[in-house]
């Protein structure tokens, strides 16, 4: 029963923190300078019209608390509005380029938690010196590099250079190569820092002498032991690398000239289409929610501490 | 048949980064068929480095080199880790201090028995479950197969305990080699792990037993070694050691334990004689004589505490008084409330019930602003001396802090840290680069320094070693003969509290069972509790 | 959701800064290290040249020179020149201040506005503390770089509106490391017995509770500069902060793009200020805190 008292406690405190974010993404667009309908608008044709359409959608003629129950109310419907910019629904905007960035992230975090953890395991413990000098260094770099220069080196020296890969498009898994790479170098990078020291924690722990004792081949030492402690603080960070992603995706997408949500997201930006840029922050807000959600659901079931009450 | 372990010459050397040290200098040891071997010594004398080199663990870092080194007349000093591999566990077991954290906390303690039985492959993995539930069985574990499918943190300090035991037995090693196996655990479960290992000696396994208390070897052993500095001082039958010591070091040892015929005497060699000159510990140097205690000038009085933490009621309707230079025991298990206790009496924590009152003014249920007038004449020295101190203090501002200002503060640190045995030049130190007992000093010191008329000392010495402890509770003594001061002592220790307390209030499951002047409850205990406290108490028979 | 206060991932918190007393300080000699050498003295001429940047280059880092565009990295234009002429290596020096500036500001929001909350949040009872941990919690569930986006859509683009969306982006970052560090010191063993010392609660928290919570914000400060360095070159990258012509290194990346296949010099070099500043700020920022985090008991 404790169990489901901690599931039920943390699905709570991720409503809240949705419910907060949602908050704090419709008081960034009252806190806008001047008019609100002309936030909404941006660079958009101006037109009485449209201005009517706006203070009808997002009931500004009625009380602000209305307004902002209404916003809630249409958010929590799946409702994320209009783009008067583009004259269509937010979401089918972002629907349909939700496809190429999702596969984009996928196959990044996948490639990047895999690197991260055969650099960790193969360089944790205290015998091998050289390797893991030369991997901490290698993951500072990769960490410290902003991503879009990791991009743009590996586009010119593997895409102009050589012609393995090509240039720009998504046309094809030989595209999605360098963009995937690009995003997963930074992840793995910290990942593997993050997970190298919590397996050498766990290998200075006395439950890793007494399964010495008992012997036990090394290798299942770490894996069976060590590695499951080091990858709870790893997942704690799912949110974060989430979010990494998609900050990332952004970039990325830009460097390589790929469809996706970051480019509708950079254009939004730049043309100052509010209810896009809005929906786009307001889903990933809920989406960290959920994954960080998830992760913390994830600790609760491989570690039996959590779950006391 | 031959020794089933037997070493000589053993030397283990640690490569740091300022130089080799050397842990071990070449001891010899040998352990027979159902022997029980104690290795007794101080922490850093090298008695784990030891236990663990036996097993090849001695870590990454270590060199070891013997000039001879049989496991069950096997040479393993040319051993690979492959070959160390298929030694342990299966020739030899280790069973190490505090299970909590030696067995994974991410696994179910079957898994973790079973992981022995696979690493061997003793038995298929379909009969793994029955014979993790006999092993359990074995050490004597209620409802086996139940504990075995939780995790260490479900189980008790004992239970855990033993199924650590368990793992180590299940590959059914000759040899077993205990670490500290029943430090930290409450004296009752103590006797139990003990007894436990004692039944495998009787299966015909050898032991060898880690161990800083005495006590606790004197029970099981069959010849004790003493340890110092990486060599062994002193080693013979356990009888003749305890009751003959030849060495100096083996006779300070046995003179430091606190116990009932320590009463009234000093327990460490006074500070100007040098070690191991004379044997002026045995001359029974006794403690200085102290002001009369006053039983009807009352400088504490609590009345029908008790504090719940949500559904649990840790403490309940404890009531107890300490007069004007008494000293008041307080005696429990682990759990017990006795820190609670504490801490309610020293105005940290609201009561939920039941009033104090210090020096006639009510301490209790009183906003802070009314105790702080009073504070400094209550003073708290607490286990962990490290922990009471601002990180960022050097020792005499440490102290300092507890006096009035003025331009003579610095003289007045200085004369305070001779009072404790400390000299001026630690002055501008950091309590980190201080011994454990040098900290537990400047703590003391810290807490005499306004005259206080109690202390309230929380395990003042149960992190320290036998001798340092020795000091500190003279030291204490010392004080409290020259100022007068009223003592309320906690300790899960009943030696300790039987050296030094006038009174004594048992706690059990956050209610007082028994109190009393100390002679009585200890002699002839009335509660069921104190009587199996004193029955699990191991102790020592010593010469005179 | 749990507030993890372990290493919440900035590209140089790998090691959480909370106290780990499984790893005695005693064993880790520090040895003079060649890596540390090299970041402090990076770290110095960075300084120089944000400070002085015509003491390591004195050219215009606007001056065009139309008979040398394009000019590979050679003695005279040691880092090469842009397509308009101008020096890449004085651009790149110039740039140092710009950079370093926003990286400042940034930090300087965020480490401010952190410890003022983060110290409200650890100080203040039950209620208040939930609010402001569940505030911490929402405004970190935008992605650093989204949540600088809505500000920059709200604000205009601009350096002024590019420091301040960075600066509030890692704010709930170091608020909730201070309101942990707070709650820890509170509950520490010192900060109860100095109570039997008779102190007020003012003075307790002045004389104990503060000095030890923001001790280890300098090297926060530190770790979180790189992250911001990193994050502002990010943005101008995408045209969102510093205007060109201005020689700020995110938007010379930005600009000596177009230009990769022929003048590789204008987008490597630039880049690789960036990320030796990172580097540097890392090592030196982690050193800091091993020897801090030894220094604790």
């Amino acid at each position: 029963m404790s169990l489901l008292r901690a599931v039920a406690r943390r699905v709570a405190a991720g409503l809240v923190v949705l419910w907060a974010a949602a908050t704090a993404a419709y008081l960034a667009l009252l806190a806008a300078p001047g008019n609100t309908v002309d936030s909404i608008v941006g660079d958009g044709a101006d037109t009485p019209q449209i201005r009517a359409q706006i203070v009808t959608e997002w009931g500004l003629d009625r009380p602000p608390v209305v307004q902002y129950l209404d916003y809630l109310w249409r958010l929590a419907g799946g409702d994320l509005g209009r783009s008067y910019l583009l004259q269509r629904p937010v979401a089918e905007v972002i629907g349909e380029q939700l496809a190429p960035t999702a596969t984009l992230a996928v196959a990044a975090a996948g490639l990047g938690v895999l690197l991260a953890v055969v650099v960790a395991v193969g360089t944790t413990g205290r015998r091998r010196r050289w390797p893991r000098r030369v991997s901490s260094a290698a993951e500072l770099l990769l960490v410290s590099t902003p991503p879009f220069l990791i991009g743009i080196v590996l586009l010119s020296v593997l895409s102009f250079r050589y012609g393995l890969f090509p240039v720009a498009g998504d046309q094809g898994p030989a595209a999605l190569v360098l963009p995937t790479l690009t995003l997963a170098l930074p992840i793995a990078g910290l990942l593997a820092q993050v997970l190298r020291d919590g397996l050498d924690r766990a290998l200075d722990e006395p439950f890793v002498l007494t399964a010495r004792a008992r012997g036990v081949r090394e290798r299942a030492v770490l894996l069976r032991h060590a590695l499951r402690h080091a990858l709870l603080p790893t997942v704690t960070l799912a949110g974060w690398l989430f979010g990494v992603l998609l900050g990332g995706a952004v970039v990325v997408e830009q460097v390589f000239g790929r469809p996706g949500l970051g480019q509708v997201t950079l254009s939004a930006v730049t043309s100052k289409d509010m209810p896009v840029v809005l929906a786009v922050v307001t889903l990933s807000a809920a989406v960290y929610v959920l994954v960080n959600t998830a992760a913390d659901l994830t600790c609760l079931l491989v570690d039996p501490r959590l779950r006391r009450s | 048949m031959g020794p089933l372990l037997a070493v000589e010459d053993l030397h283990v050397t640690f490569d740091t980064p300022s130089g080799p040290v050397a842990a071990v200098r070449g001891i010899d040891l040998t352990v027979g068929v159902g022997e029980c071997v104690a290795i007794v010594g101080e922490s850093g004398s090298g008695k784990s480095v030891t236990a663990r080199a036996l097993v090849g663990l001695a870590g990454v870092d270590a060199r070891v080199r013997a000039g001879r080194l049989d496991l069950a007349g096997r040479d393993v000093r040319a051993y690979r880790p492959r070959d160390w591999r298929r030694v342990r566990g299966r020739l030899a077991g280790l069973v190490v201090q505090d299970a909590l954290v030696s067995l994974d906390p991410l696994r179910t303690v079957g898994a973790e028995i079973g992981e022995v039985l696979a690493a061997h492959d003793i038995v298929g993995r379909r009969e793994r479950a029955g014979r993790v539930t006999h092993l359990l069985d074995q050490v004597h574990v209620p409802e086996p197969a139940r504990r075995a499918r939780q995790y260490p943190h479900q189980l008790s300090g004992g239970l855990r305990q033993r199924a650590l035991i368990a793992s180590a037995i299940a590959g059914e090693p000759v040899l077993l080699v205990a670490d500290e196996p029943t430090t930290a655990l409450d004296v009752t479960v103590q006797a139990q792990v003990l007894r436990l290992l004692a039944e495998r000696r009787a299966a015909g396994v050898g032991l060898l037993l880690i161990s800083h208390d005495l006590a606790v070897v004197a029970q099981v052993a069959d010849r004790v070694l003493v340890m110092r500095d990486g060599r062994i001082v002193e080693e013979g039958p356990t009888g003749r050691l305890l009751q003959a010591p030849q060495h100096p070091y083996t006779r300070q040892l046995l003179a430091a334990v606190p116990s009932a015929s320590s009463r009234g005497r000093r327990l460490s060699e006074p500070a100007r004689v040098r070690d191991g000159c004379a044997v002026p510990a045995l001359a029974r140097t006794p403690l200085p004589a102290r002001p009369a205690v006053r039983p009807d000038d009352t400088v504490l009085d609590a009345v029908g505490l008790t504090r719940r933490y949500g559904p649990h009621t840790v403490v309940r309707d404890v009531s107890f008084s300490v007069a004007r230079g008494e000293t008041l025991g307080l005696v429990g298990e682990s759990g017990s409330g006795k820190s609670t206790v504490a801490r309610l009496v020293a105005g940290l924590l609201a009561a939920d019930a039941g009033t104090v009152t210090f020096e006639s003014t009510r301490w209790s249920g009183v906003p802070e602003r009314a105790r702080r007038p009073l504070r400094r004449r209550l003073q708290l020295i607490s286990q962990d001396p490290l922990g009471s101190f601002d990180p960022r203090y050097t020792v005499g501002r440490l102290v300092a802090e507890n006096l009035d200002p003025g331009p003579d503060r610095t003289e007045r640190v200085v004369a305070l840290l001779r009072r404790v045995g400390l000299g001026p030049d630690l002055l501008d130190r950091h309590p980190r680069s201080l011994s454990g007992g040098q900290r537990q000093r400047v703590a003391i010191a810290r807490a005499v320094a306004p005259r206080p008329s109690l202390i309230i000392c929380d395990e003042p010495v149960s992190a320290l070693d036998v001798r340092v402890q020795a000091q500190v509770l003279d030291l204490l003594a010392d004080l409290r003969a020259a100022d007068g001061t009223a003592l309320l002592f906690i300790s899960h220790d009943l030696g300790v509290v039987h050296h030094l307390a006038d009174r004594v209030l048992v706690l059990h499951d956050g209610a007082v069972v028994e109190q009393g002047p100390v002679g009585d409850v200890f002699s002839y205990p009335r509660h069921d509790h104190t009587r199996s406290l004193l029955d699990a108490l191991p102790t020592l028979v010593t010469a005179g | 959701m749990t507030v993890t206060l372990g290493p919440t991932p900035t590209a140089g918190a790998a090691v959480p800064l909370a106290t780990d007393p499984s790893t005695p300080a005693g064993r880790r000699r520090t040895r003079p290290r060649p890596g540390l050498l090299v970041a402090g003295a990076y770290l110095v001429l960075l300084v120089v040249a944000a400070v002085l940047p015509a003491l390591l280059a004195p050219g215009d880092p606007l001056a065009a020179d139309p008979r040398a565009t394009l000019a590979a990295p050679d003695p005279a234009h040691w880092f090469g020149t842009d397509q308009l002429g101008r020096d890449v290596w004085t651009r790149v020096v110039h740039g140092a201040g710009h950079s370093l500036t926003i990286g400042l500001a940034a930090t300087g929001i965020a480490v401010t506005g952190g410890v003022l909350l983060g110290l409200l949040a650890g100080l203040a009872h039950r209620f208040a503390d939930e609010t402001l941990s569940r505030s911490f919690d929402a405004l970190s569930a935008f992605p650093l770089l989204l949540l600088a986006l809505l500000f920059i859509t709200v604000t205009g683009p601009g350096t002024a509106s590019l420091l301040v969306a960075i600066g509030i982006a890692t704010l709930p970052h170091h608020a909730r490391v201070v309101r942990g560090q707070t709650l820890l010191v509170r509950r520490a063993g010192y900060v109860e017995q100095a109570v039997s010392f008779g102190l007020s609660r003012p003075r307790l928290v002045w004389r104990h509770v503060l000095p030890n919570v923001l001790g280890p914000v300098p090297v926060l400060a530190v770790i979180g500069l790189g992250e911001a360095v990193l994050a502002a070159a990010g943005l101008s990258f995408l045209g969102l902060g510093p205007q060109p012509p201005s020689p700020e290194w995110g938007a010379m990346l930005s600009e000596g793009r177009n230009y990769l296949q022929v003048a590789w010099w204008m987008t490597v070099l630039p880049g690789a200020a960036v990320t030796a500043t990172v580097v540097a700020l890392t090592v030196v920022g982690r050193h800091w805190q091993a020897r801090f985090d030894g220094r604790r008991p």
